[in-house]
């Protein structure tokens, strides 16, 4: 089965084509340029190399949240319009599974962290057990100190990746009470043959949704609703 | 330079409507599809960008296969897709970017981006098909105030501009202050029904040295310090004498400087666009003008005037004919100017 993967859920534009066990082309940038500009040229530019037939595509797997919202939007968007275009469904991967699914096989516990603002990160908790990614903590948008917390309640050595671990690096190492690594440079941040690798799995278990269906999870309501919400209780 | 039998799927989101259409050679609807979010903006007393932009990616996949099926068309059947691409709030305007370089680019589909306010100017092209350039152009809708010698199909010849405010951007304003709530502009113009126009006489701003160019931020100011006066002097106050006198204030200025502009001009045909041409008010002094002048004045039907996908696909044949094609690259342009090229 073959799965086009894509993320622009933060910095980093990603797009990727995932056949069974092989990773036929990737494209990962992480520059200034809106994923806007970006995102379709580069699908454009890998499907040439690779003489891909996108109706040979089996479905679209797309980072599906949390992130930045017009980021997801723009891969969101993206992926629902080759969904509608191609006849094929759509895979919705969690941002943060994607990312852990960056780590095979680590006896450590995965801790994916992006930068939520508000001095907050999404973060989720997973272990790797016989090759499937399990959650310890599931997703959500919480303090780091809070995240420092959880950890050293599980205390087991945790690997870090993400966005959120340039900004948080410090308070990790002066908190944490468990044996903390960091990801190195080609597998801590977003990439979209994670997401179509996992995408995959997700496909073979039933997961797919229309792309009409699909909308991201921004495990946050906007600023409008929650101002609202507050006034309401008050 | 017109092509025969050309069909374009288009789509449109750049504000609070998610869009769809299908149009044959510029002029002929096949489909229009509109998903409004008024009801959900409401909540907040008008549109929230956040918010909008959620609902869009939502609907954006029904409401484009809604309009091949009733256009009982297929996407192979397009010679094009065409999206705006600006003016708009950024984060609504990308959700129909993204979408229709997507499909034109799975599809094989020349890709073609238009500039919202020449869609609204081409909507009067879907119902008047002896309508050609050059004419003069009055778009007035909740975020534009332009004033416009339509020259040829995509150039334009900007006039006059509003220096604040947008005509319905004073409707909304204004509304707000007497209690009418979003959208200001069909209430103040029920309420007008049963007020008199000439009971406050508020402001009609001109521009020093522009005799083409609108200010609105003056005549909403004098609308709410007249609030406050009255309520100050515990005088009850005439919501409907309010809405008709400033909505005459609005309209009067509207239509002095779209008749100005024709004369000088020597243009005897008027058109108006947008969703404040729907204003009942604005119709009947504007049809007035142009009778006792013996020009012609074009103007489309309500569901056209609204944000829609039809006059995207109106605009964008004339673009396809021209041989505007935009690459994968295209991106969305919040403050796109009129007769821009991105």
């Amino acid at each position: 089965m073959k799965v086009l993967g894509l993320d622009s859920s933060g910095l980093v534009a990603s797009v990727a084509i995932v056949e069974d066990d092989n990773l036929l082309a990737e494209y990962t940038v992480n520059y200034k340029k809106t994923h806007s500009q970006t995102l379709l040229p580069m699908l454009d530019e890998i499907s040439r190399m690779i003489q891909l037939d996108l109706d040979t595509v089996d479905a679209i797997a797309v980072a599906a949240g949390p992130g930045s919202f017009t980021g997801l939007r723009i891969g969101s968007a993206t992926a629902k319009g080759l969904g509608l275009a191609l006849k094929k469904p759509m895979i919705p991967v969690p941002t943060l599974d994607a990312l852990a699914y960056n780590i095979y096989d680590s006896q450590a516990l995965i801790c994916p962290i992006m930068d939520a603002r508000r001095n907050q990160v999404y973060t989720a908790v997973y272990t790797c057990r016989q090759g499937r990614l399990c959650n310890e903590m599931k997703a959500c948008a919480m303090g780091i100190r809070d995240l420092l917390e959880k950890l050293n309640e599980l205390g087991r050595p945790a690997v870090f990746l993400g966005d959120g671990v340039c900004v948080y690096r410090d308070v990790i190492l002066e908190n944490a009470g468990i044996e903390v690594s960091f990801a190195p440079a080609h597998v801590n941040k977003q990439r979209a043959s994670s997401v179509a690798a996992l995408g995959l799995t997700y496909l073979q278990e039933g997961r797919q949704v229309t792309a009409a269906d699909f909308r991201p999870d921004y495990l946050r309501k906007s600023q409008a609703e929650r101002e609202r919400e507050e006034k309401e209780k008050s | 330079m017109n092509k025969e039998n050309v069909t374009i799927l288009a789509i449109e989101s750049s504000c609070d409507e998610t869009a769809a259409a299908v149009v044959r050679n510029g002029r002929e609807v096949l489909s229009n599809v509109i998903s409004s979010q008024i009801e959900l903006h409401k909540l907040y007393g008008g549109v929230v960008p956040e918010i909008a932009s959620r609902k869009h990616i939502e609907k954006i996949n029904q409401v484009i296969e809604s309009a091949l099926e009733d256009a009982k068309m297929t996407l192979e059947e397009m010679d094009a897709i065409a999206v705006t691409y600006g003016p708009g709030l950024v984060g609504a305007l990308l959700v129909g970017v993204a979408e229709a370089k997507a499909i034109a680019y799975a599809g094989k589909k020349p890709l073609v981006g238009v500039h919202h306010i020449e869609g609204h100017v081409a909507a009067n092209y879907l119902e008047h098909p002896d309508l050609e350039p050059p004419y003069l152009c009055l778009v007035v809708s909740g975020g534009h105030t332009h004033l416009v010698i339509v020259k040829d199909y995509s150039e334009f010849e900007i006039l006059g501009r509003t220096r604040d405010d947008a005509a319905g951007e004073a409707y909304d304003k204004v509304a707000r202050s007497i209690g009418l709530g979003y959208p200001g502009g069909p209430k103040i113009d029920r309420l007008s029904k049963e007020g008199n126009p000439t009971a406050i006489p508020f402001p009609k701003a001109k521009v020093a040295d522009s005799p083409y160019d609108f200010s609105f931020s003056g005549l909403k100011s004098a609308v709410l310090n007249y609030l406050n006066h009255e309520k100050m002097q515990n005088h009850e106050i005439n919501a409907a004498d309010v809405a008709a006198s400033f909505q005459k204030a609005v309209v009067d200025v509207l239509v002095d400087h779209t008749m100005l502009a024709a004369k000088d001009y020597g243009i005897r045909k008027v058109a108006m666009a947008g969703g404040v041409a729907s204003n009942s008010a604005l119709r009947q002094a504007m049809r007035e003008a142009c009778e006792k002048r013996g020009y012609t004045l074009y103007h489309p039907s309500p569901i056209f005037c609204t944000d829609n996908a039809a006059m995207i696909g109106s605009a964008a044949y004339y673009e396809y004919c021209k041989g505007t094609r935009h690459g994968w690259d295209l991106n969305a342009i919040p403050n796109l100017k009129l007769g821009e090229r991105g």
